[in-house]
């Protein structure tokens, strides 16, 4: 038997025994095991499922097919919903329970399990009308959404190749080199019109295209899994839940380029994400798609996993591939690109991870039916981490074009107050891109979210972050917090950035703590743009986005921290005036004792004073008085 | 055909012949284009971001790293680049302590120049406040924290040029830095001295370590007799700083000023160099004649002999052990001219005036010193004698040319071209042709080079030498890595840490191109030319002073020298040398820092000596270790299990021969275990 | 004694081989090294640019490049708060507040003096969803509040003080 066939025969005969072996069980229990679910005790809640299973006399099984059992029970990676962590699915129904606990186990092994009853208090209930979903169809987070690259990603084991490969996984990888050329694959991969989702855009057919064309006998395929945007997370979703779709993504790349080697770089925020990793690597290495002579093609491709070290330029490309090769992560000029000369000089393909995790799935379902979702220069569905001011904070995945109405509305279930009560009001601002990114408003809530879109309003796709902000959010504040992380994170190489960010920071500063005047604003914004052109990377180039943002859409805010010296929201403690209202003070003396420099005084009987030129605007008194005596103004 | 090639800069036709970038193509259309960062003979580096320029239909880009391309259009001075070119030069001045006129670059510096020539007359950003130390630790360089840049020139010419690396960046973002490694000084690590960090430096961040004033006091004190040598290199350099076109031999002028300025003996190092060349190519035939330590290994250059101690102390031994003329210059002066004045050595103060930074670090050597009392006491680089020839008001293009005292300011042209790479191999070929008795050469052309390495056979009568010439210590750690692998075999090997030799050293004025080098080399053999003598045999005062002041051993012990071991850890070989045999004893020397510092590596080779002397070292094994636990009682030695805390050899031999003495006790009673068991 | 020195010095060599003295492992290298010693002490690395033939101060520029590597030894238990964006909207800055008041730490003091806690901030540790979130020992706790923080804090306190006991 030719190895070719070999491959062939075992894929297919591994998913038709993983999926007789299915066949035994009486029921599922999966149990997601992403950050936010654990964070929240779902490893308790999957370990006293093993109990009391057992407890009850039956078989369960931890490993599929391997066993004879009654039950099974498994992780998964992120589900998305993590607001309403630990989540528990109960297969065949597909029964959702929210917000388990450990205590709620026996009773879901009795009822459910068992007798298939539905216990209606750990289902989800809509904080509209208070109506239960028995299932994800009903839920509105999920029943908005386009789950694509997310689809088996909280479904599977992500432990378990078998699972990966019952659900069509490496076949992809497989048609690749048993029935396309290196050119077809780029050429489908053009044709579906995918670009880069790591933030500029480029399309991923011509990056390869280009690769392809090199003559080296040495190429590299890189993941970019160094997610470093805060406030986002959604690579690290893949990477946890589905790591075999990002290593099928790499292997297709290899084929499409003639690549040798491939490397997985993954924050070292992300232990779990490396861990499972590793493991998928060793089981693909044994399944027979990774290594030497993959296919039968003659091509041999193997994957290592590297971890970053704590740096989030190495976001950017070249200061990636500065750090795979044991330096500092600083950005190099372009030209030479990667494609021409990357790592240790060679051709490179760098693919974030929701790209290469897009590549099988787009191969199965054709580039003509994957671009059909989306919009005319954006296909395809995209990620995002919705976080902030929002009822259902989560992982979300729709097709490029959908709206911040649908997102924030829809499948966020609305804004929040700081308590997470919702407000009922609209967000002031939704901060998309992370620190690279920009802000958007209430007049974008219809715009089709894609990459022109958003660039023509000064914001990015970014990596894919939605922070939601209320009403009670100060704008110059949040400027200034992205400047503060682009400072600390700038590797510090070229001046516009180095110095750049610096001093944007201390203008923000001046106008939060009152020293501004006019012509700080008109030097920050010059800054901002000087910093834009001048930057060499892309973080640098991208940093004064928050800024220029904040300043074309919340001008008067600016303008009220520096005219008026007043911080519209009341955030600024530095902008802030306490006052007593003698009308209100009871004379207890309790915030003339909490004052850290004695600025309150007074006698009994008689209402206290605030210093003002002796305040330092920290707050305690105000927090502290019982009477509500203090204002602050 | 190939087809011509243009771009259009500032609306002015160019032709593309080759540029490596568009920045390269704009200085060719005569725009004198700003950078802080661009150099031509390191990497591309892309930061300063000063040097970006427009491009119809792509945009902004860097013109350093973008390639000059058929049919591009190209405008340098757009309003918006205009603007950011000022507001860059804003933000690196907010980040730098603008004392200017109280800088040693003020005047030469780039920053100052593109400033005034941008018309940034203010700066309204937020000022850095607070000064870190200047790092005041190297004998040979002054690094300013507060002037750097950060353009990054010394880290990439001190690493790719030079192969040593002391600096690098550290931190990042907006506490990145360039420091040396665990922000040391640079006394205190790897800095070999050379000064090519100064050369690139746009600012006053690192400059030489002037010894301006003690010159001065010693001039101005009464009880002190001040003798000066000049070096070769240079004569063919200090013009510039007083508006002499690059190559122009001053050399008159310089003596005049010097006698101005209260120097009481005016010397030639060329002289001394002649001394040189004669040890040197003794050394060389009675070594050649043995087939013994070939490669011989020149010794003039200060930086490459403590490159050499610290990367190559295996190779120690092909070294020449010929002092440098600088301090064979010294020896002969304190030693001669003291006696001959009849003052105590002590009031007789030798100044050299070099091209070089390391020079200075040369002459605090422990070697070179009579009792504590310095062979040379002050150098000062051609930088420091045109500030104290400024300083005295001298105007030094009206000077009549004056002529140096004798005997040291005598010379030959071989000891002139000691300034130029390959030099020195030419000097001592003169010399060895003839002393050989195969005729008299007087030039070997095809060694001098501007930078390159050059490999040649050379015959002489029916002697085959194969010589290297190698400049830049990158360039000459390729050869000896080659030479060490048994790929490359030689017999003279001249090696100069700046590329060019010593016309392009780091104390000489800033070299804007290379030409600038090559026409100062030129020179120094046009020097040659018009001397009266070529070879250092043939110069009358050397024959005089070897025949009546100098017998052999003398000579030896004022012209010769040795070197030691500067290496501080070794990683590959932890076990230091382990021959076979039983082993007796295990000596393990902490190299850790500390014990570093605190003499562990002397400690190590007085142990090897005492091992070797008591005929222990077919039992013993040494190794090296490292740790951080008892570093304030370094340095630590192990003889055995036994610690042995601030140790001195004394402690240690004490140590071993209690170790020795119970060792047969305890041998006894294995063997006797061992006995026992074999009976059971 | 003797003997852990000589076995932390084997170790070293272990990590160095492990990785071939290959100089572009060097982050892994220092990752391991840090994984054994805790922190990154300024011999280790003078003897990992020995032997990768580095200049030492290229070692030092990548150690202190990377946020990850700690050239000063940390407490044993390393809280670190998250200020990724989400967080930060959700006042994570409160809680960073109570514990450097509650520890007597700042931004240039990282460690208290009985080497108990480290305290840092991170940007992001991609649990947005749980925001604000503080991670002790590389345990997540997730929707903190200065209080809750605090009560934490107490109980390694007392977890602590019972070990010495």
């Amino acid at each position: 038997m030719c190895p070719e066939l070999a491959v062939r025969i075992s894929l297919e005969e591994r998913r038709k025994h993983f999926l007789d072996s299915m066949k035994q069980y009486k029921g599922r229990v999966v149990i997601c095991a992403g950050t936010g679910c654990v964070a929240n005790g779902s490893l308790d809640v999957y370990a006293r499922f093993q109990e009391v299973i057992q407890e009850k006399g039956l078989k369960v099984a931890v490993t599929l097919k391997k066993e004879k059992a009654d039950f099974i029970i498994s992780e998964s990676g992120c589900q998305g919903f993590c607001q309403m962590g630990p989540l528990v699915t109960i297969y065949p129904q597909g029964i959702l329970y929210t917000k388990v606990k450990a205590e709620d186990v026996e009773e879901i092994v009795e009822k459910t399990l068992l007798s298939g009853e539905l216990i209606e208090r750990l289902l989800y209930h809509s904080p509209d009308d208070h109506k239960a979903s028995a299932d994800t169809k009903h839920i509105p987070f999920y029943e908005k959404q386009q789950r694509t690259v997310l689809k088996l990603c909280g479904n599977i084991d992500a432990q378990d190749i078998d699972e990966y490969i019952a659900n069509e996984g490496y076949m992809m990888a497989q048609k690749a080199f048993h029935t396309l050329s290196p050119e077809e694959v780029c050429e489908l991969i053009l044709r579906s019109g995918l670009r880069g989702r790591g933030g500029a855009g480029f399309p991923t057919g011509r990056k390869w295209e280009a690769t392809r064309l090199q003559q080296n006998d040495v190429k590299y395929i890189i993941c970019n899994g160094d997610e470093g945007d805060p406030g986002a997370f959604m690579d690290r979703c893949v990477m946890e839940g589905n790591p075999h779709s990002v290593l099928e993504g790499m292997i297709i790349a290899a084929r499409a380029v003639g690549a040798t080697e491939g490397f997985v770089y993954v924050r070292t925020e992300y232990p779990l994400a490396v861990e499972r990793l590793k493991v998928a690597i060793d089981d693909a290495r044994k399944a027979g798609v990774l290594g030497k002579n993959i296919f039968g093609s003659g091509q041999s491709f193997d994957i290592h996993v590297m971890e970053g070290a704590g740096a989030f330029v190495c976001g950017e490309e070249t200061a990636l591939i500065a750090s795979m090769e044991g330096k500092r992560g600083m950005p190099t000029p372009k030209p030479p690109f990667p494609a021409e000369a990357g790592l240790f000089g060679k051709p490179t393909v760098i693919n974030n991870v929701e790209t290469l995790a897009s590549i099988p799935i787009i191969m199965q379902m054709g580039p003509e039916e994957y671009a059909a979702y989306g919009t005319s220069t954006s296909k395809g569905t995209k990620t995002f981490a919705l976080t902030g001011h929002v009822a259902n904070t989560g992982l979300i995945e729709v097709p490029f074009g959908a709206t911040l109405r649908e997102i924030v509305q829809g499948i966020g279930g609305g804004v929040t107050n700081d308590d997470g009560s919702l407000c009922g009001a609209d967000f002031k601002a939704v901060q998309i891109g992370g620190p690279s990114g920009g802000c958007l408003t209430r007049e974008h809530l219809d715009m089709p979210l894609d990459y022109e879109h958003l660039a023509n309003v000064g914001a990015m796709v970014g990596s894919g972050g939605l922070v939601v902000m209320n009403n009670q959010t100060c704008m110059v504040s949040i400027a200034r917090f992205f400047m503060q992380f682009t400072q600390n994170e700038s590797c510090g190489k070229c001046v516009p950035c180095r110095e750049g960010t610096k001093q944007m920071l201390a203008l923000l500063d001046d106008i939060l703590e009152g020293r501004a005047t006019g012509e700080t604003l008109d030097l920050l914004e010059e800054l901002a743009q000087a910093v834009k052109i001048g930057s060499l990377c892309g973080l640098g180039k991208t940093a004064p986005n928050p800024v220029l943002s904040t300043l074309r859409y919340f001008r008067e805010e600016y303008n009220a921290h520096v005219f008026d010296k007043r911080c519209p929201v009341g955030r600024c403690t530095a902008l802030l005036d306490f006052a007593i209202e003698a009308a209100k003070c009871k004379s207890c003396s309790l915030c003339a004792k909490k004052c850290p420099v004695e600025a309150i005084s007074g006698e009994k009987g008689q209402p206290y004073r605030i210093d003002t030129e002796k305040c330092i605007r920290c707050g305690v008194c105000a927090d502290s008085c019982k009477f509500g005596a203090i204002s602050r103004g | 055909m190939l087809k011509v090639q243009r771009a259009t800069i500032d609306n002015n036709e160019v032709l593309i012949e080759g540029e490596r970038n568009l920045l390269e193509l704009i200085r060719k259309a005569n725009i004198d284009l700003p950078t802080f960062c661009y150099h031509s003979e390191i990497s591309v580096y892309g930061a300063c971001r000063m040097c970006m320029v427009e491009v119809e239909g792509r945009g902004i880009v860097p013109a350093c790293s973008t390639p000059a391309v058929n049919g591009m259009v190209v405008h340098t001075n757009t309003r918006q680049i205009r603007n950011m070119r000022k507001l860059i030069v804003e933000l690196m001045l907010a980040n730098h302590d603008q004392n200017c006129t109280t800088c040693p670059k003020s005047g030469e510096c780039r920053l100052q120049k593109i400033a005034c020539q941008l018309g940034v007359d203010k700066v309204r950003f937020k000022q850095a406040e607070k000064l870190a130390p200047k790092d005041l630790s190297s004998d040979a360089i002054v690094r300013d924290p507060n002037k750097c840049v950060q353009c990054g020139d010394c880290v990439r010419v001190c690493q790719e040029i030079q192969s040593v690396g002391v600096l690098d960046f550290a931190h990042r973002g907006a506490h990145a830095k360039v420091i040396p490694s665990f922000d040391k000084g640079l006394g205190e690590v790897e800095c070999v001295n050379c000064g090519q960090c100064v050369k690139v430096c746009p600012v006053g961040a690192l400059t030489p370590k002037h010894q301006i004033n003690e010159v001065w006091e010693a001039i101005h004190d009464k009880n002190k007799v001040v003798a000066v040598q000049i070096a070769p290199a240079v004569r063919v350099a200090l013009g510039e700083y007083f508006g002499y076109k690059s190559g122009t031999t001053i050399t008159g002028q310089t003596v005049t000023a010097l006698r101005m300025m209260g120097f009481n003996h005016i010397y030639d190092t060329c002289f001394a160099a002649d001394f040189t060349v004669i040890e040197e190519g003794n050394e060389f035939l009675s070594r050649f004649e043995k087939n013994e330590r070939l490669p011989q290994f020149t010794s003039c250059c200060p930086a490459w002999v403590k490159f050499a101690e610290q990367y190559y102390p295996d190779m120690l031994t092909n070294l020449s052990s010929c002092k440098s003329p600088q301090q064979m210059f010294g020896a002969l002066c304190k030693d001669m001219l003291a006696k001959e004045l009849r003052i105590p050595r002590e009031n007789l103060v030798v100044v050299s005036i070099m091209p070089c930074t390391a020079k200075k670090f040369e002459a605090n050597r422990e070697e070179f010193r009579v009792n504590g009392n310095k062979d040379v006491d002050y150098v000062l680089t051609s930088q420091e004698l045109a500030l104290m020839i400024k300083e005295s008001g001298i105007k030094f293009d009206r000077l009549e040319p004056g002529s140096f005292d004798l005997p040291f300011g005598f010379k030959t042209g071989a000891g002139v071209i000691f300034g130029s790479s390959g030099g020195v191999s030419e000097a001592v070929l003169r010399y060895a042709a003839d002393t050989a008795g195969k005729g008299s050469i007087t030039e070997f052309s095809h060694l001098r080079s501007d930078g390159d390495i050059i490999i040649e056979t050379v015959t002489i009568g029916d002697i085959k030498l194969r010589l290297a010439i190698v400049s830049g210590l990158g360039k000459a750690r390729q050869l000896i890595d080659k030479i060490r692998r048994g790929e490359e075999h030689f017999d003279l090997v001249e090696v100069m840490a700046c590329s060019g030799g010593c016309v392009n050293g780091g104390g000489q004025p800033v070299a804007e191109s290379k030409t600038t080098v090559q026409t100062r080399a030129k020179s120094l053999y046009d020097n040659d030319k018009m001397l009266q003598f070529h070879n250092s045999k043939d110069n009358p005062y050397l024959q005089k002073i070897y025949n009546e002041d100098l017998s052999r051993p003398k000579a030896h012990q004022l012209l010769h020298t040795h070197y030691s071991n500067r290496k501080r850890i070794s990683g590959e070989d932890f076990i230091l040398s382990s021959k076979s045999g039983q082993k007796k004893l295990t000596l393990t020397v902490c190299f850790g820092t500390s014990c570093f510092l605190r003499g562990a590596p002397e400690l190590y080779s007085q142990l090897t000596e005492y091992v070797k002397r008591s005929g222990l070292e077919e039992e013993t094994e040494f190794k090296v270790s490292f740790c951080r636990e008892k570093c304030e009682k370094g340095p630590v030695l192990l003889i055995n299990d036994e610690v042995i805390e601030r140790c001195t050899i004394d402690k240690a031999i004490k140590g071993i021969e209690e170790a020795l003495q119970n060792m047969p006790r305890q041998a006894a009673e294995e063997a006797s275990a061992a006995k026992e068991s074999t009976k059971a | 004694m003797v003997k852990s020195i000589a076995a932390k010095f084997d170790r070293a060599c272990a990590i160095l081989d492990k990785y071939e003295r290959n100089p572009h492992k060097l982050i892994p290298i220092l990752q391991e090294m840090q994984a054994e010693y805790k922190y990154l002490p300024e011999e280790i690395m003078t003897f990992i640019s020995v032997a990768l033939g580095v200049s030492p101060s290229t070692v030092y520029g990548v150690a202190t490049f990377y946020a990850h590597f700690t050239l000063e030894p940390k407490g044993k238990y390393v809280i670190k708060v998250c200020d990724g964006t989400a967080c930060h909207v959700k006042e994570s800055e409160g809680i960073l507040k109570a514990l450097e008041k509650e520890l007597g730490l700042n931004k240039e003091n990282k460690t208290t003096k009985d080497m108990l806690f480290t305290l840092e901030t991170v940007a992001c540790l991609g649990a947005c969803g749980l925001a604000p979130v503080v991670v002790i020992n590389d345990k997540v706790h997730g929707l903190m509040t200065p209080e809750k923080t605090l009560a934490l804090l107490n109980d390694i306190k007392k977890e602590a003080l019972s070990h010495v006991s």
